[in-house]
């Protein structure tokens, strides 16, 4: 039918043709598919040495908590890393594109990534999709210009900050960065007062929670502490173990070898040219 | 109809006091530094006096996206008109270009500007770029949420030929009293001074202030209570 091709995507970008239908489907009584969103609390602070990321690590579906031990902290380059908040797949989406746009660009230029390139490239394209693309972002890192650490909206404007908190939790923890932060913090302070405004965010705030994600970044140096804090042990596991009923009695079994290992020789004939 | 709760989800937007001020010899732009996000405050520093060229700045309000995309857009534009022309870019030029790509997408922006800076043809000159693109030369202008509060002010205290010490004061006087009255307005005041020396930039933190209202300190407060001796009781 050609009004079905005039309606395809001649350029990128989302097309929004199946909005009527979801709201028409919504009216007959379909309940709308949840996404995974992380509630979050993330935190950034510079401190004499460079920049230190934190995260806390539970991802929720509405008010069920999917992953108890998600990685929010991504990586973009050796020397930048960038904290996602928001709905988990815009933030990999985007954090993953960006990062494959700055390896290509360290190919090209052959120089160390700087963090303001990345802070463009991601809110550029953050800003075309006019806050659509749901990611809330803290970008830390140490370049040639020295550390600097921006937040990035889902609108896509930018600030750029000694110390900052986003997510749900972000109130909790800017309590914390407000009362306690000054400027010259040793590498041992300021991991421990991003832990401290994360363990604020776990506790006090409903869509974070689990453990504690620190990430420090120095000149030539990082440092990505996964699971630094571990505040929400599983305090009891029964002694007892799990049963499991007759019916997953063994009935059978069998082992069938696979094929047998090829061995490869090396020196065998030259490609043709 | 705004809800009362925090919505993080809300585009970043600067409520904002901003001012421009024509003086004998230059401009004076002067901001406010809050950074909203629905009722919480994202960034109590926040800069919204932008370079464009040496000569020209920009003041924002509005949206934080908004004003930053077409502000870097414009300095890439200038960058570029600079280069061709191969001398400084006039302030006319500068204002011209915010307010085409204003206009041109006026139904996506959503983003007042002041223009302000100081070329060697005009001297220094202030452009208001309100909403809708329009574009209105004026000796001074104001703009962002807390305007509202200092155009009967303004109307009081405008003076055409002040010095450069008159205008910076009048202009700090001027966001302190928006600050005081517009919840959207806080944080430090920043100010900008061009004229044909060059570009000063100034700031003033919260609590150097002038007070207003007869605002007295803090006595007879709950926290007093604390420290000193137990109230005697009233007798009737």
């Amino acid at each position: 039918m050609s009004r079905f091709e005039e309606s395809a995507p001649a350029r990128g970008g989302f097309s929004f043709d199946l909005c009527k239908r979801n709201e028409m489907l919504m009216q007959k009584g379909l309940k709308p598919s949840s996404y995974l969103k992380t509630g979050t609390t993330i935190v950034g602070l510079v401190f004499q040495d460079g920049v230190i990321l934190g995260a806390d690590t539970r991802a929720t579906e509405g008010p069920i908590v999917a992953d108890k031990n998600c990685e929010k902290i991504h990586y973009m380059a050796p020397n930048i890393y960038c904290c996602g908040a928001g709905t988990a797949a815009d933030t990999e989406a985007v954090t993953d594109m960006v990062s494959s746009q700055l390896k290509l660009h360290r190919f090209h230029t052959g120089r160390e990534s700087r963090v303001v390139t990345a802070l463009t490239l991601l809110k550029s394209h953050l800003f075309s999709y006019q806050g659509h693309v749901s990611a809330a972002l803290v970008l830390g890192g140490v370049d040639v210009t020295g550390p600097h650490l921006h937040t990035i909206y889902p609108h896509g404007s930018t600030d750029t900050l000694p110390f900052a908190t986003m997510g749900s939790g972000s109130l909790a923890a800017m309590a914390i960065f407000e009362s306690k932060y000054r400027e010259g913090l040793t590498r041992d302070e300021g991991v421990k007062l991003v832990a401290e405004a994360i363990c604020s965010g776990i506790f006090n705030d409903l869509g974070s929670g689990s453990n504690v994600d620190v990430c420090v970044i120095t000149k030539g140096n990082r440092e990505y502490l996964r699971n630094y804090m571990l505040p929400n042990p599983r305090t009891y596991v029964s002694e007892k173990g799990y049963s499991f009923s007759k019916k997953t009695e063994v009935l059978l079994t069998k082992i069938t070898p696979l094929r047998e290992l090829v061995e490869v020789i090396e020196g065998g004939d030259a490609m043709e040219e | 109809m705004d809800s009362i709760y925090n919505d993080l989800n809300a585009p970043h937007s600067m409520g904002t006091t901003i001012i421009g001020v024509t003086y004998d010899g230059g401009v004076v732009l002067g901001a406010d530094s809050r950074t909203s996000t629905g009722m919480y405050v994202a960034n109590r520093a926040s800069d919204k006096i932008t370079q464009l060229t040496d000569n020209v700045y920009i003041c924002r309000s509005g949206s934080a996206a908004d004003s930053q995309v077409l502000s870097d857009y414009v300095r890439y534009y200038l960058h570029q008109h600079t280069i061709q022309l191969g001398q400084p870019a006039t302030v006319k030029v500068a204002a011209n270009l915010v307010r085409m790509v204003s206009y041109n997408n006026k139904n996506m922006l959503q983003t007042g500007l002041i223009v302000g800076g100081w070329d060697k043809y005009e001297g220094g000159k202030i452009y208001g770029i309100p909403l809708g693109g329009t574009l209105l030369e004026q000796p001074f202008t104001i703009g962002g949420s807390g305007s509202s509060y200092l155009y009967g002010f303004f109307d009081q205290v405008w003076k055409e030929g002040m010095t450069q010490d008159e205008a910076e004061k009048l202009v700090v006087k001027a966001v302190s009293l928006a600050i005081a009255r517009d919840g959207a307005s806080g944080g430090v005041v920043r100010t900008v001074t061009i004229n044909k020396d060059g570009v000063s930039r100034k700031f003033f933190p919260g609590n150097t202030l002038p007070l207003w209202h007869e605002e007295l300190e803090a006595k007879d407060s709950l926290l007093d209570g604390f420290s000193a001796a137990s109230p005697e009781p009233m007798v009737s």
